[in-house]
């Protein structure tokens, strides 16, 4: 598959015409939002075939986010790793993570539906700093919708979305975290939808969100995958992410699924442990529903009510995941596993002794994962395998949690 | 089967004979308990309220504002399951009157389409209306709801294209919901510019009856949207009489009185 800059060359099989993947994602939302999906999708398709729009996307990306990042080689990691562990470094991207990729094609969409207000939903706050970002250097109005929980725990980033020029608005219903952030803001989209852009987080929600947030950070495998071949010389043996949404994972994800030979690995959130229940692993611990939007794996109780994720990662405590993902796993493409917050935060503390790089704690579940299967993979391969890992985002936002979880903190 | 021989489109045609529109009270299963949810239910009904919208509670309501998410809460929190709903479709439309639910989708697809058609039409529910379901994804559903005998009641919007208008309208049975205003439940103090136009768009493409829902809530008003519509649909403020009292008989008093000001104002329609 080739790509350019942007990673969006070749239009993606799926999903569908009516965002279907096998019998995931679709439209399960108040008709009052059909027109705006309408409209989406086909600024979408358009979008992607517009050589000045990708020549626009591609350039933001280069000289605001700071991309390609780097795909860098772990050695302390990789020896304590026993494989060859090569870090895909989307930490280092303008707002410290993969995430700005999103906002900004989604910004760019926008402004060419002639849209004037953004609107997004933010568990920890990256999503909402990110949305702020891309709205200020768009002037676009923004409102952030973030559960009050959640607002009292990342008061940091409600000020830096502030200090962006956005509207922070805590929402107090149901468990005020962030799937009634999603809520709330699907109910400010469907009143004010014609000239309000709804620029959602990650791959999920109604079709077309999940294609085109995928589209808009498929670069990263992309540049991985040429990365990788220009350093090693040859093709991972795997790739590896965490798996919230999903966005980070679809995105170095869709360079790879034509190629059999690359093992792609999704680690989801183990909270406990997926046995306690107190857990966001949707796939490996929920079952077949529809939420926000779209028919996906759903953390949910017998009568079909959500049930409360739970994760030491704020990025990863979502009971959803993209449609995407469902389909992947369904057909066997990619293998999803949980991680527990205990071996996401050694292998936290591991990257930090060894690399002194502090990961987002989203990120350390996929290092974990890295961690786990790679002696396998060597028994199966009878060799050092090679593993890329995207490194999704930078830690600084988790110093105070990990602090607390440590135990390093000086007493007040 | 026909639209004809449901028992809500029986009540539409004695409503249109009688020059007047049908009254629809909406409230949640199992708020505030599932006992008082069939109490005030039956107290609307002898209040005059013509039909009973059942909400099943559920965990993320997209298209409900603050009052209903409250008591969708409050339900949910004393552990109303799905089928408390099902015996309380039950025990009001044993008072004679035809009793629709209105549900979000996740329910019914982790209960069973087919198996939730079979046992809501044996409990005497005349239908489904579904929220977050449009005819593109309800393949189960129209299966189902023909294989049982139910009304299908999909939503249109201000938003909705000529072209989706018939493709709703021709996938309804029983009649078609018409969301008057751009936005969530709850009741307003204007009603809405865009309801008329609507209804009046809808009725190029379909001769089902048309309920307008959203932001009704005095006697006035509903007199106002009975001037056009076949069925005004009133959830909010009717359950606001249940969350604001102080106790039971204090929020059936009111509820008896707000029924009977908006039964008055279906009566009366505003021509």
């Amino acid at each position: 598959m080739s790509a350019d800059a942007t990673g969006i060359e070749v239009p993606a099989q799926f999903p569908d015409a009516a965002g279907h993947f096998g019998t995931f994602g679709g439209r399960f939302v108040p008709e009052a939002l059909v027109a705006a999906l309408d409209e989406l999708a086909s600024a979408h398709r358009a979008a992607m075939a517009d050589e000045t729009f990708r020549t626009e996307f591609a350039d933001l990306l280069r000289d605001y986010a700071g991309t390609p990042s780097l795909l860098y080689e772990a050695r302390r990691f990789s020896a304590r790793a026993g494989a060859r562990v090569l870090l895909k470094r989307e930490d280092l991207n303008h707002t410290g993570a993969h995430k700005v990729r999103n906002v900004l094609g989604q910004a760019l969409l926008t402004r060419r539906m002639g849209k004037r207000r953004v609107i997004a939903e933010t568990g920890a706050g990256q999503h909402g700093v990110a949305t702020a970002t891309a709205a200020a250097l768009f002037d676009l109005e923004c409102v952030v919708y973030m559960g009050q929980v959640d607002t009292e725990r990342q008061a940091l980033n409600v000020a830096r979305m502030r200090m962006l020029g956005a509207t922070v608005v805590p929402v107090t219903t149901g468990s005020r975290t962030l799937k009634d952030a999603m809520n709330e803001a699907m109910r400010d989209w469907v009143a004010n939808v014609d000239e309000t852009h709804y620029l959602i987080g990650t791959a999920a929600g109604p079709h077309p969100f999940p294609a085109l947030v995928r589209d808009f950070v498929r670069g990263i495998g992309a540049e991985a995958r040429a990365q990788c071949l220009e350093l090693t010389g040859a093709l991972p043996d795997a790739v590896t992410a965490c798996v919230g949404g999903g966005s980070n994972a679809l995105g170095i994800f869709h360079a790879f699924t034509d190629d059999p030979q690359v093992r792609l690995y999704g680690f989801e959130a183990g909270g406990d442990g997926v046995d306690t229940g107190r857990h966001a692993a949707s796939i490996t611990g929920g079952s077949t529903g529809v939420l926000h939007g779209t028919r996906t794996f759903v953390l949910q109780d017998a009568d079909g009510q959500t049930q409360e994720s739970h994760s030491i990662s704020a990025g990863l405590d979502y009971p959803g995941v993209g449609p995407e993902h469902a389909w992947l796993h369904d057909t066997g493409r990619a293998t999803y596993l949980p991680v527990t917050d205990d071996e996401a935060m050694a292998a936290f503390e591991l990257l930090c002794r060894t690399e002194g790089i502090i990961p987002a704690i989203e990120s350390a579940h996929a290092l974990a994962g890295t961690l786990a299967i790679a002696p396998k993979l060597a028994a199966e391969l009878g060799r050092q395998p090679t593993i890329v890992v995207n490194l999704s985002g930078r830690g600084d936002k988790d110093v105070h949690t990990a602090g607390e979880y440590f135990g390093i903190l000086d007493k007040e | 089967m026909s639209e004809r021989t449901s028992r809500i489109g029986v009540a539409f045609d004695k409503a249109r004979a009688d020059g007047r529109a049908l009254l629809v009270g909406c409230m949640p299963a199992g708020f505030p308990t599932v006992e008082g949810s069939i109490a005030a239910m039956k107290a609307m009904v002898a209040a005059g309220v013509d039909v009973i919208e059942v909400e099943i509670p559920y965990s993320d309501p997209v298209m409900d504002g603050p009052v209903i998410q409250r008591a969708s809460d409050i339900a949910l929190a004393g552990g109303v399951r799905t089928r408390d709903t099902l015996r309380i479709v039950e025990a009001v439309a044993a008072t004679g009157a035809p009793v629709v639910t209105m549900t979000y989708w996740n329910p019914i697809e982790r209960y069973g389409v087919d198996t939730f058609a079979r046992d809501l039409a044996a409990a005497g529910g005349t239908g489904l209306i579904t929220p977050d379901l449009i005819p593109e994804e309800a393949g189960e559903w129209l299966a189902a709801s023909d294989a049982h005998g139910l009304d299908r009641t999909f939503l249109v919007a201000p938003s909705s294209t000529d072209e989706r208008l018939a493709m709703t309208a021709a996938h309804c049975r029983g009649f078609v919901y018409a969301t008057a205003i751009m936005g969530v439940t709850g009741a307003r103090s204007q009603t809405s510019q865009a309801a008329p136009v609507l209804v009046s768009r809808v009725r190029e493409v379909t001769d089902l009856p048309v309920g307008v829902g959203l932001g009704v809530g005095t006697g006035a008003q509903a007199a106002t949207v009975a001037g056009y519509a076949d069925a005004v649909i009133v959830g909010s403020a009717l359950i606001r009489c249940l969350l604001d009292a102080p106790d039971e008989a204090t929020a059936l008093t009111a509820l008896r009185t707000l029924s009977t000001e908006l039964s008055e104002g279906v009566h009366h329609p505003t021509r």
